[in-house]
């Protein structure tokens, strides 16, 4: 048979087709359903939100795999878990479970303080976090086949998402307008492959889908994001933190397909009650700043 | 020809890229008065629920199943050949699709994403490489139904994965991300050309 399973195109092609969508947190085959119903395009199975990892403290870790399990058997939507970063057993086992996508997360305590996990060696894909453009191309010269930039989890302050984004954009854009010759220092510089600095310098893009997570809480946020070039919005603590998730929910999903039209997203921000309370991440003690995490 | 693709959520970008390659005007479609705009339809690879509760919530939902039942060509890759079946398994509790094609998908057929494969397949009698991500196939089909593709599940077990029905078209796999045209070059070429005066 000519059958090859886990090829980078298989795994990058998973993520092309979450684009335009909206990736849920959630911690109960409950709520599954709900962001199911609301038409997210895949949810993210995990036993606390960021905001209750950020107000609780103490280590976070991988979940439990009958929580993943239930959630798994509540939606036909592709269900994703959270690693450690660096955690290799951890994602062997998420890999074990069936889950359709690894995030290797700064929101759970990093276990290697020096290097991510070796994501070429497995069959499921990986998402990581970035800040910046070099980051985003060590982590995909590592095997990742998605990227988010990472914001600030768990505040409901799209500040650092914004920042994130013009960081990478700003980036990608300096490299294509560059002569072939410069890109070897500029790959320096940015502490990437010369390799995929070349491929982003022609293409004008990153090699894989780029999604935007970290303190995206209303719809308005969500179209923000698109509008920046992202290809889609992870949602953690801004659905399940608010009033009326599943109103909140549904508005955050129609805002991200449609965020060029201000019409549509005046009329799907009405109504939702109380969004998150939030943190702004400038209040946040620079040790408590999950973004960084990860190198 | 004028070729709408479905730009709800999914991989429309990479099949408006295909269509632009193949020589044609390629417009995304999420509203009812840019359907009327379009001489033909492809619904791209994503989320079958998203897609389908956006197509309602929008109001296009409709519309494209009158346009599919007064005959404008379609061509669904994945999620996409879900939205095209008269009956579905494994769909979410009253999964609404447009239908138009005599046969009963089955949604993740093929397991989960480690699952997810490449593999070497006929598609109209030449050699492909296909692109298979959660993919489903297809159960049974309609005397109507023409079946273009299958695979080999072993055990003498086969099931299409690329199938006709007049000027509609589905595949399980994703020719939009192998950047080989020919599955689109098929339904411009046979599919539609017949069908569009």
């Amino acid at each position: 048979m000519s059958d090859v399973v886990g090829t980078a195109r298989v795994k990058r092609g998973m993520a092309e087709m979450l684009k335009g969508g909206v990736i849920m947190d959630v911690v109960n085959a409950e709520q599954a359903k709900i962001a199911q119903d609301a038409g997210a395009c895949a949810v993210m199975a995990l036993e606390r939100v960021p905001a209750d990892i950020r107000a609780q403290g103490g280590v976070a870790r991988m979940s439990d795999p009958d929580m993943i399990e239930k959630i798994k058997a509540a939606v036909t939507i592709p269900v994703m878990a959270k690693a450690r970063i660096g955690h290799f057993v951890e994602a062997r086992i998420l890999e074990s479970l069936g889950v359709d996508y690894i995030d290797e997360s700064e929101v759970l305590t990093p276990a290697d303080y020096e290097n991510h996990i070796d994501k070429w060696d497995f069959k499921v894909p990986f998402v990581c976090g970035a800040t910046n453009l070099g980051e985003a191309l060590r982590r995909i010269n590592e095997g990742a086949a998605m990227i988010r930039s990472k914001g600030e989890a768990g505040t409901g302050d799209v500040s650092n998402a914004m920042m994130h984004m013009r960081k990478i954009g700003g980036e990608i854009r300096r490299l294509s307008s560059m002569r072939e010759d410069e890109l070897y220092v500029a790959a320096k510089e940015l502490q990437a492959p010369f390799a995929l600095v070349k491929e982003v310098a022609e293409t004008g893009k990153l090699p894989v889908v780029l999604f935007t997570a970290g303190g995206i809480a209303t719809p308005a946020d969500a179209a923000l994001m698109m509008q920046m070039g992202a290809d889609g919005v992870f949602i953690g603590s801004g659905i399940f933190k608010s009033g009326d998730p599943a109103t909140r929910a549904a508005a955050c999903v129609k805002a991200t397909t449609f965020f060029e039209d201000a019409k549509v997203l005046a009329d799907v921000s009405r109504g939702l009650g109380d969004a998150m309370v939030g943190i702004n991440v400038a209040d946040l003690p620079a040790p408590h700043r999950l973004a960084e995490r990860g190198w | 020809m004028k070729i709408g693709v479905l730009a709800l959520q999914g991989d429309f970008r990479e099949h408006i890229e295909a269509v632009k390659a193949s020589g044609h005007a390629g417009l995304s479609v999420r509203r009812p008065e840019e359907l009327e705009e379009v001489d033909a339809l492809i619904l791209p690879g994503g989320e079958s629920t998203a897609i389908a509760l956006l197509a309602q919530t929008f109001q296009i939902f409709q519309p494209i199943r009158d346009r599919i039942a007064s005959g404008m060509p379609v061509y669904g890759s994945c999620a996409g050949m879900i939205l095209l079946a008269d009956r579905i398994i494994y769909g979410v509790q009253d999964q609404a699709t447009f239908g138009g094609i005599d046969m009963t998908v089955r949604r993740n057929a093929f397991g989960r994403q480690v699952d997810s494969f490449e593999s070497d397949l006929k598609f109209n009698g030449e050699p492909l490489r296909a692109v298979f991500i959660r993919a489903p196939w297809v159960e049974e089909v309609g005397e109507k139904v023409v079946v273009l593709s299958e695979v080999d599940l072993g055990d003498g077990v086969r099931r299409p994965v690329a199938v006709r029905q007049g000027s509609l078209l589905a595949t399980s796999f994703h020719p939009e991300l192998t950047g080989d045209l020919r599955v689109h070059r098929y339904f411009f070429d046979q599919v539609c050309a017949g069908a569009i005066k």
